[in-house]
Order: C-alpha cells, then sequence, then structure tokens
C-alpha cells in the first residue's frame, strides 16, 4: 500500500501518539537478561540487539491464561457471564516476520469448526507493527518454511532498518496505514531503497512440500526413538512456539461460584492423552514427538493448507537438551 | 477492622489434639468460636498441601496441632511432622509468606485447658494481624470477587 | 581423562555388561547434549569438558531408555549423589546401572558397584558454594515484605512449561501433585496462585532429595532463580539437622530443636 520511511528518533513520537489514540502496546523488554514481550509505556523501554525474544507475540492473541466466563448458582439457576474477557486495542511493536506469519497459523487453528470469539477478536484488534531481521542465527530457518527475513505477510506495517537513521515503514494493511495517518509528520516518503541488502542472509535449508509428503510413510519409523531418547517432555518448546496453540480447559471454584479458565497446554507432557480409562495412545516420549513434528508438517498442512512451524527456531534454543528441531528435520528427509 | 473476626482452620491429629479438644468442650471450657477443626489420623498425615489449600481457600491463620514428642500414636508420625515443619515454615517464611499466621502445638488429650489457650491466642494475634488476602488474591477467582463484592 | 572414560565405555559395551553408555557430545552451536553410545566404535564421540553439566540420572528412570537394557552413565560428583539418592528411594538398584564416575579434577573413577561409588560420594562434603551461600544471605536478610515482592515478580513469568521439572532426574513421579486433579492441590494455569503454590510444591518435595546439581535453572527458558529455594532448604537441613547424609525428611531425631512448636 505505499512505502515510507521514519527516522529512529521519531519512533518516541510515534509510540505517545498509539498511546495517546487509546492502544496499549506491547513490544520486546528486557528483564533481568531475558529478552520478553512487555506493555511498554514509551520507546526507549524497547530492547534493541537480541535475535528472538524467549516466548513469542502469540501471547498477544493467546495468552498462557485467560478468562472463557463465569458462574454461579443462584438458588436452582446457574448464572453464565461471559463478559470480562474483551480485546484490549493493541499494537504490538517489533514483531518479527516468522511471528508475524504465525498469527495466520493461530488464526487457522482457531477458524476450523467454529470460530474462536477470544483469539479472533483478540486478532481483530491487535496491530502488528513488524520488524524485520538484521541478524540471525544457527536455528532460524524461516526461508525453508516459506517465510523470509523481511517478509511482509501478518505485518500490518513492517520496519526495516535501512541506515544509522531510518527504517523502511512498508504499509501492508488499512490497519498499518491507520497507524501512518495517525502520525503522518512523523514519515517521509521513500525514494527507492534496496531493502533486500539490509536484511539477515538465511539459507533455504529443507523442501517443505518434500517433507509433508516423506512424513506419513515414517509414521512407524525408529527414527523417532532414536531423535527423542534424550528429550525429556517437558513443554519448553511448545509454550515458546509461536504457532503451537494446544490448550487446557480449567475450571476454578469457590463455593457457589467459579471461573472458568483457558490456558496453554503441551503435546510434549505425559498426561496430555491419557485417558480416564488409564490408557495413554502416546504412552512414551517418541510418540510425543512424533506427534510434534507430525503435526506440524503433516497434519496441519493437510487440513488448514499451512504448516504449523514458522522457522523462528526457539524450540531449539530453549530445548534444555538440545533437541535442534531444524537437525531433526534434516536427518527425517535424509531417513530411507 | 474492629469487626473481623479471623478464620482458623486446624488441622489436628486424631488421638490426642482432637480428644484434647473434646475435652476443652466437657470441661465446659469457653474459647474463641473462630477455629474450624479439621481431623487427620496422625500429624505425619498433615501435608503442607493442606495448609496451602487452607490459606488459598480465606484462612486467616492455620493451626497444627498433635500429641507431645514420645506421644504419637504411631510411634514416629509426630517427629518426622517435627522436621517437615521446621522445613516448611523456614521455606515460607524465605518466600515472605507471613508465617505469623502459622501456629504450631503439642496438645495431649488431657490438656483441655492447653487447646483452649493455644486457640484463643492464636485467634487474638491473627486478629491483630488483619484479614490475609495476599495469598489467596493471587488467584483470579478470589481478587476479582473481592473487588466485586465490595463494590 | 578423555581418552579414559572412551577407552572404558568400548569396555563396558564390548563385554557386554551394558548395553548403553548415557554420556555426552557435541549438540548445536557450542552447546554439548546427551549421546545414547550403543556401539562400541562409537564412544568415540563422547567429550567432557566444562559444559558438561547435565545431570544425566534423569534418563535412568526413562521408560524408553531403560527398555534399551542396562546403562552405563557418565557421573560427575552430583550424578553420583542423585544416583545414590535414586537407590535410597528404590528406583535404581545394584547391578541395574554402572557408573562411569568423574571426580571433581576431572579424573576417570571406577567403581566395581554402586555401594562403592556411593561411598566415595559420601566422603565428599555436600555444601553450596561461596555464591550460592551468599544469594540464599541476601534474601533471608531483605524483610518478609520485600521477600513475598521479590518472589512474586520472579515467578510471575513462569508459564509452568515444567522443563525445570522434567530436567530433575528426582522429579520420576509418573503423575506429579500438579497433575493431581481430585481434588485440585494446585492451580493449572500460570496465574499468581498457581505459580507460587507450584513452586512451593516442587521445592517441598524435594527438600533433603535435592543434590543441587543446578538443571532445573539451566532448563528454565526464562532463567528464573528456582534453586534458590532448594539451596535454601540445603542450608536449613545442614544447620538444623546437621546435613543427614541420606533423605532427611525420612528421618528424626527425637531431640530435634525447634523454637516455634507451643
Ligand atoms: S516449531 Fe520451533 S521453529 Fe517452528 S515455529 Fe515453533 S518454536 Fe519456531
Ligand atoms: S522451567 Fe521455568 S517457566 Fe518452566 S515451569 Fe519451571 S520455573 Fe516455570
Ligand atoms: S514436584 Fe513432586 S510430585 Fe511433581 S514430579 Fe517432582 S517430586 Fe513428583
Ligand atoms: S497420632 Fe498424634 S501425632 Fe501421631
Amino acid at each position: 500500500m505505499g512505502k515510507k520511511t521514519i527516522n529512529v528518533d521519531s519512533l518516541g513520537e510515534l509510540f505517545h501518539k498509539i498511546k495517546s489514540g487509546g492502544k496499549r502496546i506491547l513490544a520486546p523488554v528486557e528483564k533481568d537478561g531475558v529478552i520478553l514481550f512487555g506493555e511498554v509505556a514509551s520507546y526507549p523501554e524497547v530492547a534493541t540487539g537480541y535475535i528472538q525474544t524467549v516466548f513469542s507475540a502469540k501471547e498477544a492473541v493467546l495468552p498462557r491464561f485467560e478468562e472463557i466466563l463465569r458462574f454461579s448458582s443462584e438458588g436452582r439457576d446457574v448464572v453464565i457471564e461471559e463478559e470480562s474477557n474483551k480485546p484490549v486495542p493493541t499494537v504490538v511493536f517489533g514483531v518479527r516476520p516468522c511471528d508475524a506469519k504465525s498469527l495466520s497459523v493461530i488464526k487457522a487453528v482457531f477458524e476450523r469448526d467454529y470460530p474462536d470469539i477470544f483469539v479472533q477478536s483478540k486478532i481483530d484488534s491487535t496491530t502488528v507493527i513488524g520488524l524485520s531481521c538484521v541478524n540471525s542465527d544457527e536455528y532460524c530457518f524461516c526461508t525453508s518454511v516459506g517465510g523470509a527475513p523481511g517478509d511482509t505477510a501478518g505485518s500490518d506495517l513492517l520496519l526495516t532498518r535501512i541506515n544509522d537513521a531510518n527504517y523502511l515503514a512498508e504499509i501492508i494493511t488499512e490497519k498499518g496505514e491507520s497507524i501512518v495517518s495517525s502520525a503522518p509528520e512523523l514519515f517521509s516518503e521513500a525514494g527507492n531503497v534496496d531493502k533486500d541488502r539490509h536484511l539477515a542472509q538465511v539459507n533455504r535449508q529443507f523442501d517443505l512440500d518434500e517433507l509433508e509428503k516423506r512424513l506419513p510413510a515414517l509414521f512407524e519409523s525408529p527414527l523417532w526413538a532414536g531423535q527423542s531418547l534424550r528429550c525429556i517432555g517437558c513443554g519448553a518448546c511448545s509454550f515458546v512456539c509461536p504457532s503451537c496453540t494446544c490448550f487446557d480447559i480449567q475450571d476454578e471454584t469457590d463455593g457457589a461460584r467459579g471461573i472458568r479458565l483457558r490456558c496453554w497446554d503441551s503435546c510434549g507432557f505425559a498426561q496430555f492423552t491419557l485417558h480416564t480409562s488409564g490408557h495413554n495412545p502416546r504412552g512414551v516420549q517418541s510418540k510425543r514427538w512424533r506427534q510434534r513434528i507430525m503435526h506440524k508438517f503433516s497434519y496441519q498442512p493437510g487440513e488448514l493448507g499451512t504448516a504449523g512451524c514458522v522457522g523462528c527456531g526457539r524450540c531449539s534454543r530453549a530445548c534444555p537438551v538440545d533437541m535442534n528441531i531444524l537437525q531433526h528435520i534434516k536427518d527425517i528427509l535424509e531417513a530411507r | 477492622m474492629s469487626e473481623f473476626e479471623p478464620k482458623i482452620i486446624a488441622f489436628v491429629c486424631n488421638w490426642c489434639t482432637y480428644a484434647g479438644a473434646d475435652l476443652t468442650g466437657t470441661s465446659r471450657i469457653k474459647y474463641a468460636s473462630n477455629v474450624r477443626i479439621v481431623r487427620l489420623p496422625c500429624t505425619g498425615r498433615i501435608d503442607f498441601m493442606l495448609l496451602m489449600k487452607a490459606f488459598s481457600r480465606g484462612a486467616d491463620g492455620v493451626i497444627v496441632s498433635g500429641c507431645h514428642p514420645n506421644d504419637c500414636h504411631y510411634t514416629s508420625g509426630n517427629f518426622h511432622a517435627r522436621r517437615r515443619w521446621i522445613v516448611f515454615k523456614s521455606l515460607l517464611d524465605f518466600m515472605g509468606i507471613d508465617v505469623r499466621r502459622i501456629h504450631f502445638a503439642w496438645v495431649s488429650a488431657a490438656e483441655g485447658a492447653k487447646w483452649a489457650e493455644v486457640v484463643n491466642s492464636v485467634v487474638n494475634d491473627v486478629r491483630a494481624l488483619g484479614p490475609y488476602d495476599g495469598y489467596k488474591n493471587l488467584a483470579p477467582i478470589a481478587a476479582d470477587w473481592r473487588i466485586q463484592d465490595a463494590g | 581423562m578423555l581418552a579414559k572414560m572412551r577407552q572404558k565405555a568400548k569396555d563396558l559395551l564390548s563385554s557386554g555388561v551394558v548395553s548403553t553408555v548415557i554420556g555426552y557430545g557435541e549438540g548445536s552451536g557450542n552447546r554439548v547434549r546427551a549421546l545414547f553410545i550403543r556401539k562400541p566404535d562409537d564412544a568415540d564421540k563422547l567429550i567432557l569438558d566444562e559444559r558438561c553439566v547435565q545431570n544425566l540420572a534423569v534418563y535412568l528412570t526413562k521408560r524408553e531408555v531403560r527398555a534399551l537394557g542396562r546403562p552405563a552413565v557418565v557421573a560427575r560428583v552430583p550424578v553420583m549423589r542423585t544416583i545414590q539418592q535414586l537407590m535410597f528411594e528404590k528406583q535404581v538398584a545394584e547391578g541395574e546401572v554402572a557408573v562411569i564416575g568423574i571426580s571433581p579434577d576431572s579424573q576417570v573413577l571406577d567403581f566395581p558397584d554402586l555401594k562403592s561409588m556411593a561411598e566415595y560420594v559420601s566422603a565428599i562434603p555436600f555444601e553450596l558454594s561461596a555464591d550460592e551461600k551468599a544469594a540464599v544471605e541476601k534474601l533471608e536478610k531483605m524483610t518478609a515484605g520485600e521477600r513475598w515482592n521479590f518472589w512474586l515478580d520472579v515467578l510471575s513469568g513462569c508459564s509452568k512449561c515444567y522443563a525445570c521439572r522434567q530436567s530433575c532426574p528426582l522429579c520420576y513421579c509418573e503423575r506429579c501433585t500438579v497433575e493431581c486433579n481430585q481434588p485440585q492441590w494446585v492451580s493449572v494455569p500460570s496465574h499468581g496462585l498457581g505459580n507460587l503454590e507450584w513452586h512451593i510444591m516442587r521445592a517441598m518435595h524435594l527438600a533433603g532429595r535435592c543434590v543441587n546439581c543446578g538443571d532445573c535453572f539451566r532448563a528454565c527458558p526464562l532463567e528464573i532463580p528456582l534453586n534458590l529455594l532448594t539451596q535454601k532448604i540445603i542450608t536449613d537441613i545442614a544447620d538444623k539437622f546437621g546435613g543427614a547424609d541420606e533423605y532427611a525428611l525420612n528421618a528424626f531425631k527425637p531431640d530435634d530443636k525447634e523454637d516455634f512448636i507451643r
């Protein structure tokens, strides 16, 4: 929809404008050496010089826990209130292109079967200001799963650092346009900018379609057990993943009233598929590891038309026992 | 605040303190009615999770009581329990939880008067401290409703 | 020492004494990872340096690892202490596991059996480092209110990914208390109360058992200093019960001292 530039020094003013427009701003912030998305009051609070936040921007639309409804019994009636979980108009600043893309995976999951109003309404009321990657590390593989360090998909406005003083600002959607038009004086017309020159170089490492084709035949392969022997079955990979969406529903009660909460869950947990009978179809870690890969690279492409991975590399970075998803995918593709 | 009546949960063993509390009653000794007694077989069975549950459900104070050392019906349940309390109380204190609200006692089946004294003094202490909201309000359910109820 | 460790692994595998050697190998970037060596020739992939700190005893109770047959495990002092505790808790029995011991000065140790390993490791004093002690003391010196705020703040980030639990070789329960839901002892969502109670519960369940290997802290994606809790308990146990060799909360002295029971 248009290309502008904005001076680094103008971002403070832009934040000010966004806030005075009544929107909350989430951005990467540093806390005790860890970079996470958090609410900021002003631009100087935003962290710089990191490759990735530990948790992703997914929390803006699928928080680690949220209220679904409240209930209470009055006499013989049950009263249900569904009013409290209303989205707060939000701008998420500094979203990496991989994370921005993941929002479309989340959207697809929560549109399937029925529209999930909590996720959908949060997506609708969120504006994504993306930030292209100028650096990457050995865990990044966005280009292997259809993304790119400067990919515009999923962002409403995408910023790319083009020199010491300026960002290129690509306006992708109406929401992005309205950010720019809220402070037109801060933006200038961009001339001819060779954006690619300023982006991180992330080489393509495998063929996603080939992987999708190969996986079904590998269901019974011994390779899963070989790969996952060192996996300890925690949920770190799913919780940091921008495109993992599994959740649990919990009722917390206090006498005659209660609150229904939704919170993150993980297919890596041993109890995730435990039946009431005691039977567990994924009773060992290799089956749970296989599920993680199959779901992202075989089932989701089939059912949603999109892979459940955007190549951010977070799971590999966060894994306490160095399960490296990229390396495992490459090994899967080499399996005969 | 002057009208605040603390809710106290007492976890007691069946063989000594529960019988002791019974004796308090049959001896017609009057004591504060703020206490709800939960009877368990032995102090060795009083899991720390029970104390946490009491606080998260709105207790303002907790009493844990059983047989004097060497008098446990199961010989050593209270010795084990004592070690656990030492560690638990210190851990809670280390986490900044208000340990002035947790009281431990040995009350035998013959000590009806002591039970009344323990309860009365705990009730007085906790009344002076005021309600314990900090802990339970960490749960969205308690915090939100408290605000609602007040409003 | 590297050569000796590899040779030992080879000998154990080729003689058929064990079917797997659990040790360390190169991982992604500059990381190391657990290796499960099945063939004598692969033993040359084993490495040993200051990065090799994961407590590999965590694998001794994992079903799929045990299904491979008798394992040998590369074990520094904290790992040996873990195996000792696992024996005490009847999770590992004499004869089920072989140990390739690594002394504090990185010498390879030969143990004919787990009993001799336990004797060796019992003779090494179990105490916190000076830095760890200082961190515990720093908190002790705060007021109760400051400590409360400190913990609410650091635990607020906890997502309940349970990486700390899963990396802990002594958290081997197949059903953790947080998963017991009749009643639900600990709130599942990672809100303030759920997080606080999860961490109280975890620390208490490790009281007297934790070997201070540090894996829970290293596993946490948020670098939450949750091991301060178990370290506090370690100092308490040493101060109050005289640093018991075995599981201190499974033992007692009739004259254990306290000053708060009336
Ligand atoms: S699976 Fe791993 S690399 Fe893929 S999106 Fe999730 S965290 Fe990122
Ligand atoms: S590893 Fe960290 S975030 Fe995960 S449950 Fe443990 S303390 Fe919480
Ligand atoms: S925290 Fe306690 S119940 Fe949970 S796995 Fe560890 S020891 Fe078992
Ligand atoms: S029976 Fe009273 S303490 Fe054991």
